[in-house]
């Protein structure tokens, strides 16, 4: 039988456990929804828009009578619930509707906090939080001339805004010296009250609202100091207030709000609670990303699925005034612990401030080019070091070696037809329509739905511009810890960490350690846990063929069309005419439509049906080739050029140390793909500055580099340090590739892993501290004896054989 | 009704496939983890990806070629992506795997 779940408040919260708890378990329960407005359920935050003209009460709406209806849910909209029996379990609504459940949600939201001051119940003063609220300040329009708003922080300016644009004359009344005080330091706050006086927007700051005169309706208010203004129409947007009167009244226990843990459970277990009523860990929210966590939390257990923890949210705010462009987040006033970077233009109206405590960002303050927003907002909830990017950190992230998308992302001049996604051909007027069509609050989200930023991941930045823009100054940013995958709760680092220290050693432990919801996991996953094994236990752990996505599975790279591509090593791109031959002989004989140099100094022999594979390879291996890991997350490719040998700039031998180089790495598996490259002198024709490691040879030894990226986002190495010897190289090359292959997450490749988590970290345990590096260097030594044996010989020789036969049907 | 036996559940790895040609294009053979078997025809609703080739989980399986997601029993996509591909019966007796083909469909060997 189906359990009976019932929720009170049909707000953003509430709606968003629902429509999360569907995703699980649709079946699981039978829902009855009150609320006390008389709509469906729409987008709150976007009251501002409509209060401003720039959107309609249609465009906000998320989920439509139909919706309740077609996801069989009973709705009693317009019902104040007043009563909760928790001993009979059942609620009651005013009107006397009742309805049982097995397990509540109470998502009651807030209350505007109205000023106690005389003349706050005359006609005319109100709040500024629902439908209702909004029609009622459009007909003071459309009669009245003066409006004051008595507040000056995110909700205040929204409202001032919005009436300005309905023709209202508006002052907005202010106790503070500075405006959004919780948001905003001094200098911003003055900037931003100098371009809104500049639309025309009046100010009484600081002051003290003593009355609010007038017989029936509202004429004019107050102050401490005893001056007086005109005023038909008073908007309180002083603060809110946690709604959780019933939930009181209902003996739960409450403090500044109602009192859950981090399962989202009330002191009641059958009772849950989410949204702006809640207190979790000392802390209410008044944004929408930290309740859409909660949703996802509330469902998840509602589900039974038991895994998911609130651990509480690091915010942002963003002000939705068209034109003005503001983003808040953390602690930005800072202490005697803390340092302040600023950046300040005042002719083109800019100002940057991050607040830095031990290397990391705290918090930020950004007026007037808010591009950064999101990047500073990440480095600070992932608490990442910054000490290397320090002198270039205001600048922002298109300084940071990156020239491939470094430019002038105005996003929000770009008309419709503009391609946002390079990779799926997906435009930003297509994505604008999906977020409001499918009313989309996630990246994850839009991902699923265009496709966009599911590729390559480069436009990332401008998707999320594109969704803060479109859904409201908030919207819900991929929480701080990342899961793996929908298996499971635990980030890679969790997984990384737990194989290495509980010692876990396949692939079935960790399921069970680890709590997977699903029996073998998927396509996201299982490739992960089984390179984390491997990397752990390169002696004990057996590969799984399983686990492999198909190009490493069968060590080639499938195509378009479902054919092959072969390239074998030619070790440090240095090949004969004998070598040159074999290749040409194999590729006649079995008939290789295509053969191409490859970007990474070898030959490409494209389009072989899998069922041939073992000839081509056979033939290869006879001739001395091995497989060139074109396919792998593993060793690539090490670029030389000619250098001493040949060339007459040349200091050292490059040809040969590149060589020995890919002798001693190849067949190595690592989180993601792994280039070198050789050059023979600073003129670095071989590219070494933007491989995973590369060496510049200079006169008096080599020069190591390392986290280089040519590929979607190109950034230049960074310089780790100079050694003398070949055997030098050797033993740098195996320790930073080694640290990278314990540390790094799955699908990371050098470039972030070093941005992560710092060029100072890896100096640390490569180049200072001598008996790491040995040891790291031995570790990596190990792995290797027991991968460098030749996949396509093996298979040659008949291994996997299944892989490439297909079956038959016999007669009879 | 014609079942047609193809082979024995080993001959199938784990979480894996095997395909067999017929006269309608491959069809691809699935195995899960609990051994259950199903089969396909081995063309991604998306490009025509050869499904064969992606990772199995659970009773889905994911196309090499750009991860679309299809389930094993239905052959639909799962959402939001939306297509089919053409699943046709399969079934376990006594460590056999048996296709149903009908006139249609002729294994080609
Ligand atoms: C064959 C080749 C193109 C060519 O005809 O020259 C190639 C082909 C592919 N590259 Fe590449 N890349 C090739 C050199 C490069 C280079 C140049 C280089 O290595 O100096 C780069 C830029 C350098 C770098 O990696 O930093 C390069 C950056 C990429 C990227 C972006 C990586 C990044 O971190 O941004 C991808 C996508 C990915 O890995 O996710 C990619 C992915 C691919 C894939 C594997 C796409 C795929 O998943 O099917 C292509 C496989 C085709 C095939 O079957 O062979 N390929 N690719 C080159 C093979 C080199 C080799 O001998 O092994
Ligand atoms: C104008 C405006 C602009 C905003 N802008 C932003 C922004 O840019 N970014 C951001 O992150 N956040 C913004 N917010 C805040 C955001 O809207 C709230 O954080 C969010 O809506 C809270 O969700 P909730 O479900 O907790 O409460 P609500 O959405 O308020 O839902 C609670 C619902 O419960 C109903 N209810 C209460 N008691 C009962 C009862 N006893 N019986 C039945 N029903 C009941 C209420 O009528 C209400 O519909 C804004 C808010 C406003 C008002
Ligand atoms: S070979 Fe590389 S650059 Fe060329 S189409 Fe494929 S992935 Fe893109
Ligand atoms: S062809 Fe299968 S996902 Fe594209």
């Amino acid at each position: 039988m189906q359990e009976r779940l019932v929720v009170i408040g049909n707000g953003m919260a509430g709606m968003r456990t629902v429509e999360e708890l569907l995703k699980l378990e649709p079946e699981k329960y039978e829902i009855t929804v009150f609320g006390s407005e008389p709509y469906g359920n729409y987008n709150r935050i976007m009251l501002s828009p409509v209060l401003a003209s720039e959107k309609t009460i249609d465009d906000i709406m998320l989920n439509d009578e139909q919706w309740y209806v077609d996801n069989g849910i009973k709705l009693y909209k317009g019902k104040n619930v007043t009563e909760i029996d928790r001993v009979a379990r059942k609620v009651r609504a005013e009107d006397g509707t009742e309805a049982d459940y097995d397990r509540l949600i109470i998502a009651t939201g807030s209350n505007p906090f109205m000023l106690p001051v005389p003349g706050a119940d005359l006609e005319g003063v109100i709040g500024f939080r629902d439908i209702y609220d909004v029609d009622r300040m459009l007909d003071a329009a459309k009669q009245y001339k003066h409006a004051v708003v008595i507040g000056g922080g995110l909700l205040g300016l929204e409202a001032a805004n919005g009436l300005m644009k309905q023709g209202m004359d508006v002052t907005v009344v202010h106790l503070m010296d500075t405006l959004m005080e919780r948001q905003l330091d001094a200098p911003a706050g003055k900037l931003l009250k100098k371009s809104l006086e500049e639309r025309g927007m009046k100010f009484m700051m600081p002051a003290q609202t003593e009355q609010i005169i007038g017989e029936d309706r509202v004429t004019g208010l107050k102050f401490t100091d005893g001056t007086v203004i005109d005023a038909d129409l008073v908007v309180m947007a002083v603060g809110i207030r946690p709604n959780f009167s019933l939930a009181e009244s209902a003996g739960l226990h409450c403090e500044r709000g109602l009192v859950v843990n981090d399962t989202l459970q009330t002191f009641d277990p059958r009772i849950y609670a989410v949204g702006e009523c809640v207190q979790h860990r000392g802390m209410t929210y008044g944004l929408v990303a930290p309740l859409f966590e909660m949703a996802k939390v509330c469902a998840n257990h509602l589900a039974e699925h038991g895994i998911a923890r609130y651990e509480g949210s690091v915010t942002s705010t963003m002000l939705k005034v068209t034109g003005i462009d503001l983003f808040s987040a953390g602690d930005f006033h800072g202490d005697e612990s803390t340092e302040d970077m600023v950046f300040q233009d005042a002719a083109s109206g800019v100002y940057k401030k991050l607040v830095i405590k031990d290397n990391k960002i705290i918090g930020a303050v950004l007026y007037g080019d808010t591009i950064d927003g999101t990047w500073y907002f990440q480095l600070l909830r992932d608490g990442t070091d910054i000490s290397d990017i320090r002198e270039n950190l205001l600048f922002g992230q298109a300084h940071l070696g990156d020239s491939g998308h470094g430019d002038d992302n105005r996003v929000a001049a770009m008309p419709d037809s503009a391609e946002i996604c390079g990779c799926n051909g997906v435009c930003k007027g297509d994505i604008v329509n999906a977020i409001v069509e499918k009313k989309l609050f996630t990246l994850d989200d839009v991902r699923a739905h265009t496709k966009a930023s599911s590729s390559c991941g480069s436009c990332t930045g401008l998707v999320e511009t594109i969704l803060a823009e479109t859904v409201g100054g908030d919207y819900s940013q991929a929480p701080k810890k990342k899961p793996v995958c929908g298996c499971t709760e635990h980030s890679h680092d969790e997984l990384i960490a737990a194989i290495k220290e509980q010692g876990l050693k396949s692939k079935q432990a960790v399921y069970e350690a680890l709590n997977w919801q699903t029996d073998d996991g998927c396509h996201v996953c299982r490739p992960a846990v089984n390179y984390y094994l491997l990397a752990n236990w390169p002696a004990e752990y057996k590969d799984d063929a399983a686990s492999r996505f198909i190009n490493e599975r069968v060590h080639a790279n499938i195509q378009k069309d479902g054919t092959y591509s072969v390239v074998p090593r030619i070790w440090g791109g240095v090949t004969s005419p004998t070598e040159l031959m074999k290749i040409a002989e194999v590729a006649e004989k079995h008939e290789i439509p295509t053969v191409k140099f490859t970007g990474g100094s070898r030959i490409d022999l494209l389009g072989v049906p899998k069922e041939k594979l073992p000839a081509v390879w056979g033939d290869l291996s006879e001739a001395g080739f091995v497989s060139g890991g074109a396919y792998g997350k593993s060793l690539r490719t090490v670029k030389t050029c000619v250098g001493s040998e040949w060339c007459r700039f040349g200091t050292q031998a490059s040809m040969s140390m590149g060589i020995k180089l890919e002798k001693y790495t190849w067949g190595s598996w690592m989180p993601h793909k792994f280039k070198l490259a050789v050059s023979g002198c600073p003129r670095n024709c071989a590219e070494a500055t933007i491989k995973d490691f590369g060496v510049v040879c200079v006169d008096s030894g080599y020069e190591l580099h390392v986290g280089g990226n040519g590929g979607i986002k190109v950034r230049a190495t960074d310089f780790l340090c100079k050694v003398d010897t070949e055997e030098e190289v050797i033993e740098y090359c195996a320790a930073f590739t080694q640290l990278y292959r314990e540390e790094a997450r799955y699908l990371e490749r050098t470039a972030p892993w070093i941005e992560r988590v710092g060029l100072t970290y890896v100096k640390e345990k490569v180049v200072e501290d001598a008996e790491n590096r040995k040891a790291l260097q031995q570790r990596f030594e190990e792995s290797q004896k027991y991968v460098q044996i030749d996949p396509w010989k093996e298979r040659a020789e008949g291994a996997e054989s299944h892989e490439f036969t297909p079956l038959t049907v016999n007669a009879g | 009704m014609a079942w047609t036996i193809i082979c024995n559940l080993e001959e199938i790895p784990s979480l894996g496939s095997r395909i067999i040609k017929s006269s309608e294009g491959d069809i691809a053979v699935f195995r899960t983890s609990s051994d259950e078997v199903f089969a396909l025809f081995d063309k991604c609703p998306h490009k025509g990806g050869p499904l064969s080739q992606g990772i199995v989980h659970g009773k889905r399986v994911t196309c090499p070629l750009h991860n679309w997601v299809i389930e094993l029993e239905s052959g639909e996509a799962v959402a939001p992506d939306e297509g089919c591909a053409h699943s046709i019966a399969a079934r376990l007796e006594d460590g056999k795997v048996s296709l149903d083909l009908d006139e249609s469909i002729t294994a080609v060997a």
